[in-house]
């Protein structure tokens, strides 16, 4: 263990203004609250900076947590060493080594904030420039173009070395500004957009709709294996699920509509049940996973259908995604491996063999008229069911019965 | 009633039974099932797989669950057999193998594979230095015993695993089901690729064995259908079966040591009452056999007789093993020990239990004195 602290830098927040003491408070709190596990960090914030202390534990365990907080540009492992010049040339050294495997352009610069050390910054910067060149290999000095800068600074106190950036995740603090609700269907596509308005700071909670006996626990389970993976992204661990009993309303539809209309009219019920829930409690936006044009039911002419019930913004992080890029991320985040179980959900179950492309919208009105859906959606509510889920633990409604006594 | 032919099978563990029992009534839906209640059974099984594989050290074995151990010898080597003789067509096996296996290779050497049969010296044990010798470039199988039924004769098959794994070739099976639950048994130490055991051996239920089978090890099937049992054995698998069978290889396997500790009590006591008698002759070796079987041949004294005069005292005592008792033969075992024609001809097994009292053997001890006398 060479490092004694880590250097965290925010990203853009710092642009943000008069907010900004806002934003880095949010965010300290933010990682304070999520390494609470490591009770022996000490945490150290001034201006643009945030210095987490490791007091022996490992870095990577804080950079593992570091990794799944936005807002973070960048963080840096600082080694700490005396004030004198063979401490520092040591020191310089071995963190060269541990962190510069491959051929390297580098530059030293010195910060001597303790003015009375013995040598100016330029002579520091050359002293180990030339110390580091002799003892390390695959270093090659470019003082204009560096790859990596090997940094000192000289306090009186102690002196700081750093050098690589491991970039942080972006994007900016979750919970800065309002909530959103995610339609978490169980599929590949909603799970990544859930991360991503979580990346522009959104804070989501997930409405999912079941349709028991026609979709099964399974299914349920997988929703919130898939929530709790969005929970490690969220500034206080936790998200919200809300499950919609979608029985009753789902088969009405295919009672009374079209089947070639059934999905198109299903999306639009489930915005409607979505606009409730976020009107109920204090969502500003919904967020899905649909992407332009990937099913039927995603064609520019279904979107606009779909989206004609609600003048609430709904926010489709993946319109524009190929699905490569879509399971790209989704494996980034650790759901596709539970998206892809195979268990049917409201939006593959009852799928007709021709939905349609090009929806009419006076047809998809008439078609509602067909039956009372304000009392399904009503019922539907009434028996909202709400989930708390919190990261990394999970919620199993699969009952796994105790069988040691009958082994 | 005196029971001593636990060798031949044993009473049901009234838990095993309630185990069975509750699975069969709470977990009978198929393993194979998509829907929830077969994935239940399914889940169960596993857990019985895996508890099976940690109690014979077996981390690296899976098990398939078969209707006897016979089933499951015969799966091992015809399967190897048949599955690998394009590398050769050579076999290796003893002369003193149960019938499952014994019958299963003599059935092979007819279709053309050959066949070595290791001999055994006189106290039933073969020599490893005979089976370094009979390895060869066409090698494919090497199947041995643990424990002898017959006489309880413990092999080499520690050493044996020691030399066959340095075959890369070679497959090694070892028939367990003398072992399980009475001696130490790791597959990790004998190095075994395939283990047959079964269930009614260890206060199990019958019709119920197993096959512990290396992982990524290939077989032929022996029967063929459904994708069970990793497709080595079709037919809807027998849940509640195999949770008994994994629960009494966990009660025995808790008492291995305690048990095994008072059975040579017993055994003890039972060789010092057999060796008042001239006419009878004590045929289980004393070093490297399981005290869980005495056997000894009469002399001038018919085997039937012995167990039928003993019968009318209401003491039950085999005549050879249960599996080859009915042909009216010489013991093969014996005369592959060396014994004659006609000490081999009647032969008597007493096998114990951790259920047979001293009380028990106190009674034999007056019955032997007197059925001895009438049949003089």
């Amino acid at each position: 263990m060479i490092y004694d602290r880590i250097l965290v830098r925010y990203g853009e927040l710092t642009i943000k203004g008069k907010n900004k003491k806002q934003f880095i408070n949010h965010l300290n709190h933010t990682i304070i609250n999520k390494l609470k596990k490591f009770p022996e960090l000490e945490f150290i914030g001034h201006h643009e900076r945030f210095y987490i202390i490791l007091n022996g534990r490992n870095h990577h365990d804080v950079i593992e947590v570091l990794d799944k907080i936005f807002g973070l540009h960048s963080y840096s492992l600082a080694a700490k060493c005396e004030t004198n010049l063979d401490d520092i040339k040591q020191l310089s050294v071995k963190v060269i080594k541990e962190e510069i495997k491959t051929p390297t352009r580098f530059k030293v610069e010195t910060k001597r904030a303790f003015k009375r050390f013995p040598l100016t910054s330029l002579e520091v910067s050359k002293e180990v420039a030339s110390h580091v060149l002799k003892n390390c290999d695959n270093l090659i000095v470019d003082v204009n173009h560096p790859e990596v800068t090997l940094n000192i600074e000289i306090r009186e106190e102690a002196t700081y070395i750093t050098t690589k950036e491991y970039p942080g995740l972006g994007g900016l603090p979750v919970g800065m500004d309002g909530k959103g609700l995610l339609m978490l269907s169980g599929g590949i596509d909603s799970p990544v957009a859930g991360y991503l308005v979580q990346k522009r700071g959104v804070a989501i909670d997930v409405v999912h709709f079941s349709s028991p006996p026609y979709t099964s626990p399974q299914a349920k389970q997988k929703v919130l294996d898939l929530a709790e993976r969005l929970a490690r992204y969220s500034h206080n661990d936790r998200i919200t699920v809300y499950n919609v009993p979608f029985t009753k309303l789902q088969k009405a539809i295919y009672q009374y509509c079209p089947s070639n209309y059934g999905i198109t009219i299903m999306r639009r019920m489930m915005y409607r049940i979505a606009e409730r829930i976020a009107l109920k409690y204090n969502y500003l936006i919904i967020a899905n996973g649909e992407s332009i044009g990937q099913v039927a039911s995603q064609t520019l002419q279904n979107l606009r259908a779909i989206n004609e019930v609600t003048n609430m913004p709904i926010i489709r992080p993946c319109a524009t995604l190929d699905k490569l890029e879509i399971i790209n991320i989704a494996n980034k985040i650790d759901t596709y491996d539970i998206s892809i179980l195979p268990y049917e959900d409201c939006c593959t179950i009852f799928v007709p063999d021709f939905p349609v492309i090009k929806p009419d919208l006076d047809k998809c009105r008439a078609y509602e008229k067909n039956f009372n859906y304000e009392e399904l959606i009503e019922e539907a509510l009434n028996n909202l069911e709400i989930i708390k889920i919190k990261a990394y633990e999970r919620v199993n409604i699969l009952e796994d019965e105790d069988l040691s006594n009958l082994l | 009633m005196i029971y001593f032919d636990y060798t031949a099978t044993t009473p049901v563990n009234e838990e095993v039974l309630a185990s069975y029992i509750q699975t069969t009534k709470t977990y009978w839906g198929n393993p194979s099932s998509l829907h929830k209640f077969g994935v239940r059974a399914d889940n169960l099984l596993n857990l019985a797989r895996k508890q099976m594989c940690e109690l014979l050290d077996a981390n690296n074995h899976d098990v398939i669950f078969t209707s006897s151990a016979t089933e499951a010898s015969n799966l091992a080597i015809k399967g190897v057999a048949y599955r690998y003789q394009e590398r050769g067509k050579h076999l290796i096996t003893t002369v003193v193998e149960h019938p499952s296996v014994y019958n299963t290779f003599f059935s092979l050497e007819k279709e053309g594979f050959e066949v070595t049969f290791l001999e055994v010296d006189n106290t039933g044990r073969i020599n490893i230095e005979d089976l370094k010798k009979a390895i060869r470039k066409d090698t494919i199988l090497v199947s041995m015993m643990h424990v002898n039924n017959e006489v309880g004769t413990i092999m080499p098959v520690i050493e044996a695993g020691e030399i066959i794994k340095n075959y890369y070739k070679i497959i090694y099976h070892v028939d367990i089901v003398q072992s399980l639950g009475k001696i130490p048994v790791s597959l990790r130490e004998i190095n075994a690729d395939l283990a047959s055991i079964s269930a009614h051996k260890i206060y199990g239920l019958k019709g119920s064995g197993a096959l512990f089978i290396r992982k990524g090890l290939e077989l032929e099937p022996q029967t063929l259908g459904g994708s069970q049992e990793f497709n080595l054995r079709a037919g809807t698998v027998d849940v509640p079966s195999a949770v008994a069978l994994a629960k009494a290889m966990r009660l025995i396997l808790t008492d291995l040591e305690k048990n095994y500790d008072y059975v040579r009590v017993l055994n003890n006591k039972m060789r010092s009452i057999l060796s008042k008698y001239e006419k009878i002759v004590i045929n289980s070796p004393v070093e490297h056999c399981s005290p869980y079987i005495i056997n000894f041949s009469l002399k001038g004294i018919k085997g039937e007789t012995f167990v039928h005069a003993l019968e009318k005292h209401d003491i039950y005592v085999s005549t050879k093993s249960a599996c080859s008792s009915k042909n009216n033969k010489a013991s093969r075992v014996l005369l592959a020990m060396g014994r004659s024609q006609e000490l081999a001809s009647n032969e008597i097994r007493i096998s114990l239990s951790h259920l047979t009292t001293l009380e028990e053997i106190d009674i034999f001890d007056n019955v032997l004195q007197e059925v001895m006398q009438e049949l003089a």
